[in-house]
């Protein structure tokens, strides 16, 4: 296709050290927008719990007071939407899935991690591993509120913000690949913001 | 979760604005021409993508506001953001016979077709209507007997988007629109005069009757709190679909 000029158009350009942060078709957002496909789940936090399930020798559970109890990490990354916003040098604390899977013998090479609500996604073992991934539960030094996915949230920086699953309870390791959510409903199933992979396709 | 996404790529159309409307002192729609447009749900949204001569692009989502009866024209509802880089382009700049870039349909949870039968409860607020425009348009154009209330909440009656249709879409049994303005009333006003609550949400829509599906769009704090409000009335969490429309950047 020729390129299609948009007559008068300008745009709003960044600094190169804005823009170099900003992948293909995104553009900078300061406040924190939140989206969500159905209510917000207000947990119990009395009956919170955190499993990792699936092809595992044996299952692991952790009560929120055995959650908040495992070490955790404090971490400043950019966070890209598939709408369109990234927002640059959010702070994040919470337990690294180096940890939660420390110990675990799986012969699963992918996770689905599921949420109060219902959502699931899915993600390769080798994209959350090696110090890529998170359980938050604190953002900006807050407790994360309800609307953002707390009172935790799976955290993958390099992918999409879908895959950082909010209400997120646990993670299903398993053989084969299962598009979660989003990803059955025609949005890209490894979403890698760099490669703009927002929907089946790109 | 019931859904269907639209199989294969979603390749850049090139559309032809066919014409523009002036909605409000803010909004406008713009019919485009589409040739080829594969179709679309009343819900679904597009990427639109706006490029400058030297290369520069942007891009950003809107619903689509028209009904799936218009064939290969859409219409796309745009609210003029005072900092909106795309937006200002949109309902300012561009012209009929324009020529703008697009994607999709894309969406496939937030949607409603007459074979998903109903009862269908609409709850918008400001642009947030147009993505339920397209279910309403299509509800009228499709000839559904599912009863469907949209409760529509604007701040003055000047920024009722699609204010004449929509009373020229209501009818006395089958679909019936309510308005609440928030931020002043003209005189004689007969809708309510608040922002969305309970005791109206319960007002308007009674119970959470079985299989009734509810669609919520409009900015966080009004999704949100209606999401919210609809569970503690008794909806499953499942009857209840929500959308973001905000002043982020667009």
């Amino acid at each position: 296709m020729g390129e299609i000029i948009s007559r008068g158009f300008r745009g709003r350009r960044q600094q190169p050290d804005v823009s170099d942060r900003l992948p293909p078709g995104q553009y900078l957002t300061t406040d924190f927008p939140v989206l969500s496909a159905g209510p917000t789940p207000r947990p119990s936090l009395s009956t919170w719990s955190f499993s990792i399930v699936g092809e595992v020798e044996s299952a692991r559970r952790w009560t929120w007071e055995e959650f908040k109890a495992l070490p955790t990490e404090t971490f400043t990354v950019d966070i890209h939407c598939v709408t369109k916003w990234s927002k640059l040098d959010t702070t994040w604390e919470g337990v690294s899935l180096d940890t939660l899977l420390d110990g675990i013998e799986t012969s699963g090479d992918y996770i689905s991690a599921f949420s109060d609500g219902g959502y699931t996604t899915n993600l390769p073992l080798e994209e959350v591993t090696d110090g890529k991934a998170w359980v938050v539960h604190t953002f900006d030094g807050e407790p994360l509120t309800p609307e953002h996915g707390g009172p935790a949230r799976l955290l993958v920086p390099h992918r999409y913000f879908w895959k950082s699953a909010k209400w997120v309870r646990g993670l299903e390791l398993t053989s084969d690949d299962q598009p979660g959510f989003w990803e059955t409903l025609g949005y890209h199933n490894d979403g890698d913001p760099w490669r703009e992979q927002r929907y089946w396709g790109d | 979760m019931a859904g269907t996404a639209v199989l294969g790529r979603l390749i850049w159309r090139v559309a032809t604005v066919s014409g523009v409307i002036v909605e409000t002192a803010g909004t406008k729609s713009l019919v485009l021409s589409v040739p080829g447009w594969p179709g679309h749900r009343p819900g679904q949204h597009v990427d639109v993508r706006l490029t400058a001569e030297d290369g520069y692009q942007a891009q950003r989502s809107y619903s689509i506001a028209s009904p799936p009866e218009d064939g290969e024209r859409i219409t796309l509802t745009v609210e003029r953001l005072d900092d909106g880089e795309v937006s200002t382009y949109l309902a300012g700049d561009l012209r009929v016979g324009d020529p703008l870039e697009l994607r999709g349909p894309i969406g496939g949870y937030f949607t409603w077709t007459v074979a998903d039968g109903a009862p269908l409860l609409l709850v918008a607020g400001g642009s947030g209507i147009a993505p339920l425009m397209a279910m309403l348009r299509h509800h009228a154009a499709s000839g559904s007997d599912a009863p469907a209330v949209l409760l529509y909440s604007s701040r003055t009656v000047d920024d009722i988007i699609y204010r004449s249709e929509l009373d020229e879409l209501a009818t006395p049994d089958l679909r019936t629109v309510v308005h609440t303005l928030t931020r002043g009333q003209p005189t004689g006003w007969p809708g309510y005069r608040r922002r969305i609550d309970s005791a109206m949400l319960s007002q308007v829509f009674g119970g959470p009757s079985p299989g009734a599906l509810a669609y919520v769009c409009g900015p966080t704090s009004l999704v949100e709190g209606v999401a919210t409000t609809l569970v503690n009335l008794g909806f499953a969490a499942d009857q209840v679909r929500t959308e973001r429309f905000g002043p982020t950047g667009g």
